[in-house]
């Protein structure tokens, strides 16, 4: 036992209480939401013409006449059983649902972080070593532009532009339509799904289907990726050993893409994971306009038909994957980083 | 107010290095911030394009060719057109005329979430730096449980218990984006908590709420600015948002983000009725952007 376990059983601890304490709070925030509906949830189930009796038994089963810290209990009880209630809409359990159309989400969202450190990591880097200059001014300006347009808007025009008119990409949609259902959804991510059942057909269509959508959203981080890439590498570029490397006589490419990168790899990857939760965010409004059956797409269809049970289980579960993968993004931060340990 | 001295003297008065007031003081403090401010020519196009959209929403009766609600069945959907400059939507309403009634709405939106948000923000975050102990870590904790729910599913959800409606839809972006405001005054108090001149005023007798109200709130308020204006693109594209999904203003109301629903159908065809009301919406929101960029450097000129 080294002397610094204590501290880190105490930062664990501390973490774990802070992840504990975020997690109750979340659940508490949906079961307000849900408490101050106007709609009367036992009149939505009997029926406005059902007698006293009838309204008072369903009344008590739901608990509803419970006094309001009880009733939470009960709701607390049953999230953390996994149980969101049941969809109005597909007569489902919520968490079923829920795990169904997840993979669309994660593999939209994945897609569109790839393609936003590919493209803002570079222009980050390319902004420092440039500035002040009119690379650096141009880059600052299309990341404004890109955090300015209303995502969905973007997405119906690039629809126009590259389907309609330019005929690049195919229309909405995970796959062609002749293709659906072919392939067995083992995974529920399609592209997987199509090169497992070795369908190197269905592969290029999901891949195609893919292409649009997550290029707008990943559109969406890009900004933010490029603007912190810029000021992580400005530090680094202010510091003694790139001096060093220089005098040595190293080639700027080699001191700028090599060492300089080498050195904020760690703050990155917290980057690139915070945007990826804003990306599950972006993602409702990208799903709705491509028709892309993920759990965007879900919440919002579930809005429209009133279905609280569904819309809350779908927020409930989106602030959850937000908690862990900003603990995720601590997490590694402290891993890959031997001064934060 | 003492009178002023003719120009080229008045600039003389504001640039003295020997202010005779507090007036003068803080006069000529926020001229030599607008100079700053003046040669960033992005944040001036941003100035300019806010100042346009209050403009056009003052005086959309008169700026607009049409009654934004007057339907012509026989001419729904033209292109753009001398009578119609940026066409007609499906129900025949001239587009352009509808886009300057909406300015209204977007600044109404952005007004009341501005007033609102940073306010709740400021209370909380001063109040909880300046008290510390449990009350600050209570008041923190329930700021991060609102920022671990992204922002756009939170007032989703919001808009889904109240109802539909413009009312609701600045509710619920008010009551999502109060956090961060909470965490930046409460940063700002803590690094001015522990200063002389709180010190002084605390031995001089003054209550807490009275050192809260009339000596730390008002230094938080330069930096609350700023990211308030940075904050209000994000405002105006999420109000667009749940315009968009059938959440915010209701038909017929010209709001933006519902009008680019409106024309969702007919997007591959015709595309106008889409596309104009979303370039509305990137023209202000971008400049919001600018104008809050250009800020922090005059006023925080620490952050990069």
């Amino acid at each position: 036992m080294t002397g610094s376990s204590p501290r880190a059983l105490t930062r664990a601890a501390g973490l774990i209480a802070s992840v504990a304490a975020t997690l109750f709070g979340l659940i508490l925030v949906t079961f307000l939401i849900g408490r101050v509906v106007p709609i009367d949830p036992v009149l939505a189930i009997v029926g406005d013409r059902a007698t006293a009796d009838t309204y008072a038994r369903i009344r008590s089963e739901l608990g509803l006449d419970l006094p309001l810290w009880r009733q939470f209990l009960r709701y607390l009880v049953a999230v953390l059983q996994g149980d969101l209630g049941t969809s109005i809409l597909t007569s489902r359990p919520v968490l079923d649902d829920v795990l169904r159309v997840f993979p669309a989400t994660l593999e939209l969202a994945t897609v569109a972080v790839v393609i936003g450190a590919a493209l803002g990591i570079p222009a980050g880097v390319l902004a420092a070593t440039h500035r002040g200059g009119w690379l650096d001014h141009i880059i600052r300006l299309l990341g404004l532009i890109g955090h300015s347009a209303p995502i969905f808007w973007l997405g119906l025009m690039g629809l126009l532009l590259f389907y309609a008119k330019l005929d690049w990409v195919p229309g909405p949609g995970r796959v062609d339509v002749f293709y659906e259902g072919l392939v067995d959804p083992r995974t529920g991510v399609a592209t997987i799904d199509a090169l497992l059942a070795g369908e190197t057909d269905v592969f290029w269509s999901a891949l195609h289907h893919l292409v649009l959508p997550a290029s707008i959203l990943g559109l969406y981080s890009v900004a933010y990726i490029a603007r912190m890439t810029r000021s992580f590498m400005l530090d680094q570029l202010r510091q003694e050993y790139i001096t060093t490397a220089r005098v040595k006589g190293l080639s700027e490419v080699r001191v700028v893409w090599r060492h300089a990168l080498g050195n904020i790899a760690v703050p990155l990857i917290t980057v690139i994971a915070l945007s990826y939760a804003t990306l599950l965010e972006g993602s409702v409004l990208t799903e709705t306009v491509f028709a892309w059956p993920g759990l965007g797409l879900y919440i919002t269809n579930s809005l429209l038909s009133a279905d609280m049970n569904a819309v809350l289980g779908g927020t409930l579960v989106v602030g959850v994957v937000f908690i862990g993968l900003n603990l995720l993004s601590d997490l590694l931060y402290r891993l890959l980083d031997p001064r934060a340990r | 107010m003492t009178r002023q001295p003719q120009s080229p003297s008045w600039r003389a008065w504001l640039t003295t290095d020997t202010p005779q007031s507090r007036a003068q003081a803080r006069l000529g403090r926020a001229w030599a911030g607008w100079c700053a401010f003046r040669r960033n020519r992005m944040a001036m196009i941003g100035l300019l394009i806010v100042l346009a959209l209050v403009v056009v929403a003052a005086l959309a009766p008169l700026l607009a060719p049409h009654h934004p609600y007057d339907q012509d069945l026989a001419n729904r959907l033209q292109p753009p057109t001398a009578g119609h400059w940026l066409g007609t939507d499906g129900f025949g309403r001239d587009i352009l005329s509808r886009l300057i009634h909406g300015a209204r709405l977007t600044l109404m939106i952005v007004a009341l979430v501005a007033l609102t948000a940073p306010v709740i923000g400021l209370v909380i975050g001063t109040v909880a730096g300046y008290r510390g102990g449990w009350v600050d870590a209570a008041l923190m904790r329930v700021t991060d449980i609102f920022l671990a729910f992204p922002k756009l599913i939170l007032a989703l959800a919001f808009v889904a218990a109240l109802g539909p409606g413009i009312e609701n839809a600045v509710i619920a972006i008010a009551i999502t984006s109060w956090p961060p405001y909470a965490r930046l005054a409460r940063a700002e108090t803590l690094t001015i908590r522990h200063a002389d001149f709180i010190s002084a005023a605390r031995l001089q007798g003054a209550s807490g709420p009275r050192i809260v109200l009339g000596h730390i709130m008002p230094l938080c308020v330069a930096s609350l600015v700023v990211r308030t204006t940075l904050d209000m693109a994000g405002v105006i594209l999420t109000a667009a948002g749940l315009g968009f999904l059938g959440l915010g203003a209701q038909p017929p109301l010209p709001e933006w983000g519902a009008m680019i629903a409106a024309g969702r159908q007919n997007v591959l065809e015709q595309w106008w009725v889409a596309a104009m009301p979303g370039l509305a919406i990137f023209v202000v929101s971008l400049g919001f952007n600018l104008l809050g960029d250009g800020l922090r450097d005059v006023l925080d000129p620490k952050g990069d």
